[in-house]
């Protein structure tokens, strides 16, 4: 209760000390000091300090279960697990703008820090156009969408956290995503206060690019968990749904991924100016709207939980001005690229990022017009549609082989100007394997695709490349490992596609059915009572020649809420994953049980690691 | 004449707009083939003719529907204005049960039987697809 107040308090004390930096900022400006005025630092550290007391006092409250707060009454539990309590303080709408807001102060006051070298008025700019975006998000939390309501009278009891999100991959998805999504804001500012002082130059990309890899790196590593998290926990076995949340998470990561190419043209070779500009301002537009479409329920999926039609438009109207604020910022200070530097050399290293950044482009216009497109026309013809998997595959399929093949070589072309050389065997040697190897799993998996074998022989051929690149002694270790890490990523899903397999069907205790080489037996069922939620375990035999692995699926009937949660097994292995999850149905003997054998699953875990991990050696190595 | 450089600069812009052309209509066309509709039990009823696309059914699991054998759940999806039988052979989501809202996605046989290929998951026991609150409320 206290607590809830003090919360409360420290936020609007915080957005007081946003606007008395706008005028410290603006004042500071004008003034002939070569350094900002310490007191810049100390109000800013000190408005993040409020924050953070904010997030404590409500994480606080979620865990002494004080319910006259409105956030912890509909979120949580007296018998919620403790660390849960603790997650589900940004497991919520509330909490999690909070924390968005945490990111937000803290991100500026690193800026602040890590930008000494930069010159003032770029600085102040930045911490200006920061501060707006702070400011909004302030007024977004306190009035539209405030952690600390109070309730009265106080209930007894709270309604709980959703199941599904009681997961430790969950408790730690949404800061890890949140770090990426909020550092693009850094890269949104300090975008446009570099083209008002016209310090868009290699300076500013060398000091921009850190931010950049920053964003990247949790961005990957934010959607790989999500990824995770519901390959196990939402039972259907997959890993990719091109679900609308799921793809509103890829539109700023393809967007960032452009950027982080380009910024490195800028760097050497000061072209691109303007392009690169657009990408920094997309990539923030793209996180804010991913936060409008999902927080306004717009898109129903599983992150719409409750929503509320004026937060939508809240964050709409936001969205405009900050859009309209950096086109008029644009429009107003267009950066000039002298005509000596303009001139692209058709077969070097930044014509074929150029080429990179296309095929960004499109990929991430095919995902915004796919999970866009229904919204439209819901509006205007009132038809409720939605755009599956065959829709997202057909048209990015197609130029993924592209992309994979120019992706092979383009890391290895030269500044300005590269010349053919003579094609060696080295070259060739790789291409031969790969046709081989994709022709023996084409044959082996009886698909008779010309289309599936072209894929397949770009993908082996990027992959042995990449490898090969990877081996070579030189530096850009870190862009090899995420390239490296991206061309397994590719395989693994493709292989993971044509050799998984399934099977479902609803079986009794006891029974046996057979599926293909392999048996399987349903052995018996135990219940079991837990803290809060009851829990029934079977115990599944599959015998496969010769070799026999139990798996255990359970699940889960919650109490408070009271909701029903499947928890598949999974018998993780080097190259292939058993995947079995049941479900209850109705009262009667049978149990729903679904059976999987996919394959290459733990390699697209780990090659999303190793592009994350890429991003990260990309960011220290900025440190040293 | 114009210069080398204006020449190459219209070719340029020539070659981009019709490859943004050809991508706009590929992805159009695309989106026509692929689009699912979603559609109530009642809007089947009175649909002009029953094609061969695939659709989504959304409502409620009618109570005492559910009858289950060993490879297929059959059930009947309601409106509380127009009914449709459902077959179905694969997994369920955890939140299937009668009583409660569903949606799923297959091909029409007739009026009145439904083929589906898939059950979609919800995960929030008040949570309601916004199509099934609609479809409800237009009762």
């Amino acid at each position: 209760m206290l607590l809830s107040q003090l919360g409360f308090y420290s936020l609007i004390l915080g957005l007081l000390l946003s606007f008395i930096l706008l005028i410290f900022s603006y004042k500071n400006l004008f003034t002939k000091d070569i350094n900002l005025k310490k007191n810049i630092y100390y109000i800013s550290f000190l408005q993040f300090f409020l924050v953070i007391q904010s997030f404590f006092c409500l994480i606080y409250s979620f865990i002494v279960s004080d319910f006259s707060n409105e956030t912890v009454y509909n979120n949580s539990h007296t018998t919620k697990p403790f660390f849960y309590k603790i997650s589900g303080t940004w497991g919520n709408h509330e909490g999690s703008l909070l924390l968005w807001l945490l990111v937000l102060t803290l991100f500026i006051f690193l800026f602040l820090i890590f930008s000494k070298e930069q010159p003032k008025k770029y600085r102040l700019l930045t911490l200006l156009f920061q501060q707006i975006i702070i400011i909004g998000f302030f007024l977004f939390v306190l009035f539209a969408s405030n952690p600390f309501n109070y309730l009265f009278p106080i209930p007894k009891e709270g309604l709980g956290l959703n199941p599904i999100l009681q997961d430790p991959a969950l408790a730690i998805h949404p800061p890890i995503l949140y770090l990426g999504y909020v550092g693009s804001s850094i890269i949104f500012s300090s975008s446009l206060s570099a083209l008002i002082c016209k310090n868009v130059n290699s300076n500013w990309a060398r000091h921009i690019k850190l931010w950049i890899f920053l964003s990247w790196t949790f961005l990957t590593l934010g959607i790989m968990i999500g990824s995770i998290w519901a390959y196990y926990e939402l039972g259907w076995g997959g890993f990719w749904f091109w679900d609308p949340v799921e793809n509103i998470s890829l539109m700023p990561w393809l967007c960032l991924t452009a950027l982080l190419h380009t910024i490195v043209v800028l760097e050497k070779r000061q072209v691109l100016k303007l392009w690169t500009l657009i990408l920094s301002i997309a990539t923030f537009t793209f996180s804010m709207t991913g936060t409008f479409l999902v927080r306004s329920g717009i898109l129903n999926s599983v992150h719409t939980f409750a929503n509320d039609p004026t937060r939508g438009l809240f964050i709409l109207i936001f969205l405009f001005v900050l859009i309209l604020l950096s086109l008029l910022i644009l429009f107003l200070y267009q950066p000039k690229t002298s005509n000596l530097q303009k001139k692209f050399f058709f077969l070097s290293k930044e014509t074929s990022i150029l080429v990179n950044n296309w095929f960004m482009i499109y990929f991430l216009s095919v995902i915004f017009i796919g999970t866009t497109y229904p919204i439209f026309l819901e509006v205007l013809t009132n038809a409720k549609i939605s755009v599956g998997p065959p829709f997202y595959q057909k048209l990015l399929l197609p130029f993924l082989i592209f992309f994979l093949i120019f992706m092979s070589f383009g890391p290895n072309l030269k500044w300005i100007k590269s010349s053919f050389k003579k094609i060696k065997f080295k070259q060739i040697f790789p291409f031969i394997i790969s046709i081989i190897i994709s022709y023996l799993i084409i044959i082996k998996t009886n698909s008779e695709h010309l289309f599936s074998t072209i894929l397949f022989v770009s993908a082996f051929y990027l992959f042995f490349t990449a490898s090969r690149d990877l081996i070579k002694k030189e530096n850009h270790l870190s862009q090899k490992i995420s390239h490296f890490g991206f061309s397994l990523l590719v395989l693994a899903i493709l292989l993971n596609s044509v050799f998984a397999d399934e099977f479902s069907a609803n079986m009794k205790i006891g029974e046996e059915i057979k599926f293909k080489n392999s048996f399987i037996k349903f052995k018996k069922i135990e219940t079991y009572e837990e803290k809060n939620y009851k829990s029934i375990v079977a115990d599944f035999e599959i015998e496969d020649k010769k070799k026999i692995i139990n798996l255990k699926p359970e699940i889960r009937i919650y109490n408070q809420p009271n909701i029903l949660t499947s928890e598949a097994d999974i018998k993780v292995s080097f190259f292939s994953d058993k995947f079995l999850v049941m479900n209850l149905l109705k009262d009667d003997d049978f149990f729903n049980v679904r059976y999987q054998i996919k394959p290459f699953m733990l390699w697209i875990w780990i090659s999303g690691l190793l592009l994350a991990i890429g991003g990260f050696l990309g960011l220290i190595r900025k440190f040293k | 004449m114009y210069g080398k450089k204006v020449k190459l600069r219209a070719i340029f812009l020539l070659f981009s707009i019709v490859i943004v052309i050809l991508a706009v209509f590929l992805v159009l066309k695309t989106l026509e083939e692929d689009v699912v509709y979603f559609i109530s039990p009642t809007e089947i009823k009175n649909l002009p003719e029953i094609n061969t696309k695939k659709i989504r059914i959304g409502g409620m699991v009618k109570k005492d529907s559910i009858k289950t054998t060993s490879d297929q759940i059959n059930f009947i999806i309601t409106d509380f204005k127009s009914e449709i039988n459902v077959s179905f052979s694969g997994s369920v989501p955890n939140l299937f049960a009668e009583e409660k809202g569903v949606v799923a996605e297959g091909f029409l046989k007739d009026r009145n039987y439904f083929d589906a290929t898939k059950i979609l998951a919800k995960h929030d026991e008040n949570y309601m697809p916004p199509e099934v609150k609609e479809s409800l409320q237009a009762k």
